[in-house]
């Protein structure tokens, strides 16, 4: 594990050479066939979905893309999705559901879109439907973190029974840069928001947010997709064989308590 | 988001500045009420006689908690929950704790939110209301808990819940812990909607970010007052991305329900008779079918 700053690791998540979700399916999944459509409005290229074999067992993979080069970054939007790409993954969640497979998440968004479509079209009720519906959803499910995981936006494929983040990973209630926007009006001070967020993987295994932290290749992801993509690989199997000798009632009493626990409060406190 | 709503609210309803506004007058603060939305002016007796309703243009306008609760609950009638708890400092946020001491003092509360059991015209129910003086209302451990801890009693007797929500979303100050409380009370939520109870979601002034992305968007009803804010994403943050000023009444209550997301929208003074009766046509009565 290595010991950057914050703002060293928000610099390694946006380097542009940083694999994606496009990069690791092939790389983690077989016979990858993806699914389209949220059968409400329409299909949202931020979200990536479809059912694939994990090591030679049928899952369900939804994965936020942000894309490789200007184009696919514009098809998906720059991982930002709409009402519809949640619709869309709750739709293969409930698939996933009925026919038994573990969900695998694979989050990396700045947030979810803000726009006038998206407003109109419930980007609220899209996101909290999510997160209800896989609190109760009656398979296991996995989420990793690879990069950016912001906001409601990355929560919205985040309710699961594991969550690990890739090492350099930050998982935030808002971006470093809308932090510092709020905090001091001044959306350029992102680094030093990032420092004082603690959103990285290891603030948050001891806020008890996070569970797991999979190692990236030595300075970043970027220098051997390969090998983080082993890393994620490695990790899913652990993870799959915890949550699959479980009963289901076993399983979704211990999702709801993941969250139900994480808060620091004082109930008597002295001098009330 | 915080900052941003206050000057959404701002931008919202002053606009541009009109001539008047250039004008300065000498009118002593808390005589008058001016409409953030209409921009008209009211004596501000009259307006707290109406209910603090704008008489011009019907913006139904923000209340403290406990005055929501005097306006919709039986007299007398609200046992308090968790009423001393007080939120730590989760992230070692600068000053967090001289905030909130601040706070406490000036509003008397000790969060954002009050919970606790209450009647509507004799029917008992949970009720939650959020108080938007306390850091806009905003969602970190005590609000979250406080939540889910009223839905879990609510779900353990078997009893419907009633949320006024408002808020500016996550409580920055609280970092990713503050993003659980999302999933936490919607969690509680998930568990009393499986046990086959009823949970009614007022939308107050303003209900936005990730409150609307949370429970307050899972009620079974969702009642708005006329002319609140509503939405995900703020209105600046929209502005910026499409490079273009919106509407007025995007985001409000009306466009809400234009779009599918409200169920009805309700004036202030008709909202108890309108709970009641939606509490006792969910009243638990016989099976259809059920034998005697």
């Amino acid at each position: 594990m290595n010991d950057l700053t914050a703002c060293q690791r928000l610099d390694i998540i946006r380097h542009k050479g940083r694999p994606t979700a496009n990069d690791y399916i092939p790389l983690i999944f077989d016979d990858f066939f993806e699914m389209h459509g949220d059968r409400l409005y329409g299909d949202d290229g931020a979200v990536m979905g479809g059912i694939a074999y994990f090591k030679g067992i049928p899952v369900t993979v939804i994965a936020e893309v942000k894309g490789r080069n200007l184009e696919e970054n514009q098809k998906c939007n720059f991982g930002m999705p709409h009402p519809e790409g949640y619709r869309k993954a709750l739709r293969l969640a409930k698939q996933a559901e009925k026919f038994h497979r573990p969900v695998i998440c694979l989050v990396d968004t700045a947030g979810a879109f803000c726009g006038v479509e998206a407003e109109k079209r419930g980007q609220g009720e899209a996101i909290a439907r999510n997160i209800m519906e896989f609190m109760t959803l009656r398979t296991p499910v996995i989420s990793i973190i690879l990069g950016e995981g912001g906001s409601g936006g990355a929560l919205a494929l985040a309710v699961c029974d594991e969550l690990a983040m890739l090492e350099n990973a930050i998982y935030s209630p808002i971006s470093p840069r809308g932090f510092a926007s709020i905090l001091w009006k001044d959306a350029s001070r992102e680094r030093e928001a990032c420092d004082i967020m603690k959103s990285t993987a290891e603030d948050l295994i001891r806020l008890g947010v996070c569970d797991y932290i999979i190692a990236e290749a030595d300075g970043g992801a970027h220098n051997d997709p390969q090998l983080t993509a082993e890393n994620i690989s490695d990790y899913i199997s652990e993870a799959l064989e915890r949550k699959l000798k479980k009963g289901l009632d076993e399983l979704l009493a211990g999702r709801y308590n993941k969250f139900r626990t994480v808060g620091e409060f004082e109930e008597f406190p002295k001098g009330v | 988001m915080l900052e941003d709503l206050f000057s959404v609210v701002k931008v919202r309803f002053n606009g541009d500045k009109t001539e008047d506004d250039k004008k300065k007058t000498d009118i002593p603060k808390g005589l008058l009420f001016k409409c953030p939305r209409c921009r008209n002016v009211t004596f501000m007796e009259d307006f707290q006689k109406n209910g603090k309703v704008c008489p011009h243009c019907n913006y139904h306008s923000r209340l403290t908690a406990r005055e929501r609760l005097d306006v919709t609950i039986d007299k007398g009638s609200f046992e308090e929950f968790d009423k001393d708890m007080i939120s730590k400092n989760p992230i070692d946020f600068p000053d967090y704790e001289k905030k909130q001491l601040a706070l406490r003092e000036k509003t008397g509360l000790k969060d954002a939110v009050l919970t606790g059991k209450a009647k509507i015209r004799g029917e008992e129910i949970i009720i939650i209301v959020m108080d938007s003086n306390y850091m806009m209302a905003s969602m970190g451990s005590v609000v979250g808990e406080k939540i889910t801890r009223a839905i879990e009693y609510a779900t353990a007797n078997r009893l419907p819940v009633i949320a006024f929500t408002a808020s500016g979303g996550a409580r920055m100050q609280e970092g990713t812990v503050s993003l659980m409380q999302m999933a936490k009370t919607s969690g509680a939520v998930a568990r009393h909607s499986e046990a086959g109870l009823l949970y009614i979601a007022v939308m107050t002034d303003p209900t936005t970010g990730g409150v609307t992305a949370s429970f307050a968007s899972l009620g079974d009803i969702i009642i708005a007052e006329p002319k609140v804010l509503i939405g995900f994403a703020g209105r600046r943050v929209i502005e910026g991305t499409i490079k273009q000023k919106l509407p007025d009444d995007f985001q409000s209550a009306e466009f809400m329900l234009e779009n599918g997301f409200v169920d009805m929208i309700v004036e202030r003074n008709k909202m108890r008779r309108v709970l009641a009766h939606l509490l006792k046509l969910h009243k638990p009565a016989k099976e259809v079918g059920e034998n005697e």
